[in-house]
């Protein structure tokens, strides 16, 4: 168990090291990373003084190591725009961000395996229909649209909800639901056919033979097994979550990470959009690995392969 | 003699397509809204008297035809520039089709080749070349499409790119699993006894068996494309104004809902309707051809 975990855990640190790199090559990729930092009426001496400040003449592997060293000591470089320690506003949107998406996640995961089971044990019922709908809507409706959608007939037309910002309960209810919903067709689905192939098994049968009550034998040996591919797919969530964060913290003007990554990217704010994409990808392979470690612990035949 | 194995016996195989023989079970409904949309697409300006880009400021923000103050001029109501909804549309579907088929193609097409190549040889090439689809599976696709917006500037090609660089990655992984499946079967090692060459066995024993797999993940993928694509116009990074793209229509409608409807909603109901179309009829045809991908 320990070796499957520093298995892993070096793995994590393998690729985060290649997304800093890759990260890095791209800032230099179509000339200097000055350009992009620079106004349109900068002379070259303006140039020429940034290209030394921020040591952009040294050779190409003497940069790598500066921009590794500072990301290890966690000195990111400064943000254009804000003029702060790109870290700095990072770590303090980050709560707003994380206040959101476990709800988001909850409301999935409270939503998707009832209605998972139910479809599954109710297979072709109206239940499995509806709900199979449902999934397929989803997925299908694009993120943004249905934030702007909620949007309107909750803030516009009924005046019920807020529309934007952080605030009070009722804030949260709408962004949450956004983020939520895909997660939640995605998930139903699995849940339902991880249900369908569990149901079919030995140990299911002889579980109904011992006489177990039908409601046991369903909640409490099946959905166990079920979930177990469920939680590998969990953590494909969570990476998206914190992708779909972007649009949703836009639509709504969340004050998140998310939000903060849109703000980068349209005001070309590079040393910002390079380090929030680093510490993005540090989070979801650190919960990436929380995952494969409790998959591992939950599931033995994981460990020992 | 044929050592290429009948597709059709693929199909017999799995017990589902026993009861589904027939041409009637084809899912009419994703196929009707498929074929309108690569219809309005390609006959666009045929379709339409008006231009998608040109601007008429005496007609902004008129609501679609039914209701008060609409005409049927513009049967879906104009946006903020007073050009028409309805052109607007069906321009975007170009668009949206133009940049998923290009994707697809240049995304799949690598994750196709490296997928067979990494299943076929295996060993350490099989090794590293998985490690890089892990590595890049890892990483948020829209987060690497917007560092790819700013970096090497808005519009198509970085756009095509991007959602390319993510894309090969998982039909790669896809790819690789069914070679990985087809290698051990006896006809391929009868190609081996009888001296067939290893190029031979990938192009001509190998990849017509894998066509079925990458047929299905292709039209499954076109609605992940879609909504990128969506998505990053949308937030400003995607195909840049004033190409006419869906994404970028429910943003400029974004600050008037309360007053002009029309102009978000539109876009949103067609990207929503192709998606579904798209993912439906992958689902269909995964279930007639390759049903082992249940689990994707």
């Amino acid at each position: 168990m320990q070796r499957y975990i520093l298995h892993r855990f070096l793995q994590g640190v393998v690729l985060l090291f290649c997304v800093a790199i890759i990260v890095f090559a791209l800032g230099r990729l179509t000339g200097n990373p000055v350009d992009l930092m620079l106004p349109e009426d900068a002379t070259p001496e303006d140039r020429e003084h940034l290209l030394r400040a921020l040591g952009l003449d040294r050779p190409y592997y003497e940069q790598l190591y500066l921009f590794l060293a500072g990301a290890v000591r966690g000195d990111l470089g400064l943000s254009i725009r804000y003029r702060q320690p790109a870290v700095d506003l990072f770590f303090e949107r980050l709560p707003n961000t994380l206040k959101l998406v476990p709800m988001a996640v909850g409301i999935a995961v409270l939503m998707s395996i009832p209605l998972g089971v139910l479809s599954a044990v109710y297979r072709g019922s109206i239940i499995d229909r509806l709900a199979g709908i449902l999934a397929v809507l989803g997925i299908a409706t694009p993120n943004f649209w249905l934030g702007i959608g909620l949007i309107y007939i909750f803030s516009v037309q009924l005046g019920l909800l807020p529309s934007a910002r952080m605030g009070g309960p009722e804030h949260y209810i709408l962004p949450a639901a956004t983020l939520g919903t895909f997660a939640v067709a995605g998930m139903m689905r699995l849940v339902r056919s991880s249900m369908l192939d569990v149901m079919d098994s030995e140990f299911v049968k002889l579980a109904r033979i011992k006489g177990l009550s039908e409601l046991v034998v369903i909640w409490k040996h099946c959905l166990r097994n079920a979930m177990i591919p469920v939680l590998s797919l969990f953590g494909v969530f969570v990476a998206l979550l914190v992708t779909g964060a972007i649009v949703t913290e836009t639509v709504f003007a969340w004050p998140g990470i998310g939000r903060l990554t849109y703000e980068a990217v349209i005001f070309r704010d590079y040393p910002l959009l390079q380090a929030v994409i680093l510490l993005d990808a540090v989070i979801v392979l650190a919960v990436n690995l929380v995952i494969d470690i409790l998959y591992a612990y939950v599931d033995p035949r994981i460990r020992y392969a | 003699m044929d050592t290429v194995e009948n597709l059709t016996v693929d199909v017999a195989t799995s017990t589902q397509s026993q009861t589904r023989s027939s041409l009637w079970q084809l899912p009419w409904g994703s196929i009707v809204i498929i074929a309108a949309m690569v219809f309005v697409a390609v006959f666009a300006p045929l379709l339409t008297p008006h231009s998608p880009i040109e601007q008429s400021l005496p007609d902004r923000l008129l609501p679609p035809a039914w209701q008060e103050g609409g005409t049927p001029k513009y049967p879906l109501g104009t946006d903020l520039f007073g050009r028409d909804l309805l052109t607007r549309l069906f321009y975007g579907a170009r668009v949206s089709l133009v940049v998923s088929a290009v994707t697809l193609l240049a995304g799949g097409g690598v994750g196709l080749i490296i997928g067979l190549l990494s299943g076929y040889v295996g060993g350490r090439l099989d090794g590293v070349l998985m490690r890089a689809v892990d590595a890049t599976l890892a990483f948020p696709t829209i987060l690497f499409a917007l560092l790819l917006a700013v970096t090497m500037g808005q519009g198509l090609r970085t756009l095509v790119i991007a959602v390319s660089l993510i894309l090969w990655a998982r039909f790669a992984r896809v790819v690789r699993g069914e070679v990985l499946a087809i290698k051990a079967r006896d006809f391929i090692a009868l190609a081996r006894v009888r001296g067939c060459s290893h190029l031979r066995i990938m192009l001509v024993h190998i990849l017509p068996n894998v066509l079925n797999t990458f047929m299905v993940l292709l039209t499954l993928h076109m609605g992940f494309v879609i909504i990128v694509e969506a998505s990053l116009s949308f937030l400003g990074a995607g195909i840049p104004p004033p190409t006419p793209s869906w994404g970028q229509m429910v943003a400029e409608g974004r600050g008037r809902l309360a007053s002009a409807w029309w102009v978000s909603t539109f876009p949103g109901v067609a990207i929503t309707l192709v998606v579904l179309a798209f993912n439906l009829f992958g689902d269909w045809l995964r279930d007639r051809l390759d049903p082992k991908l249940r689990q994707l």
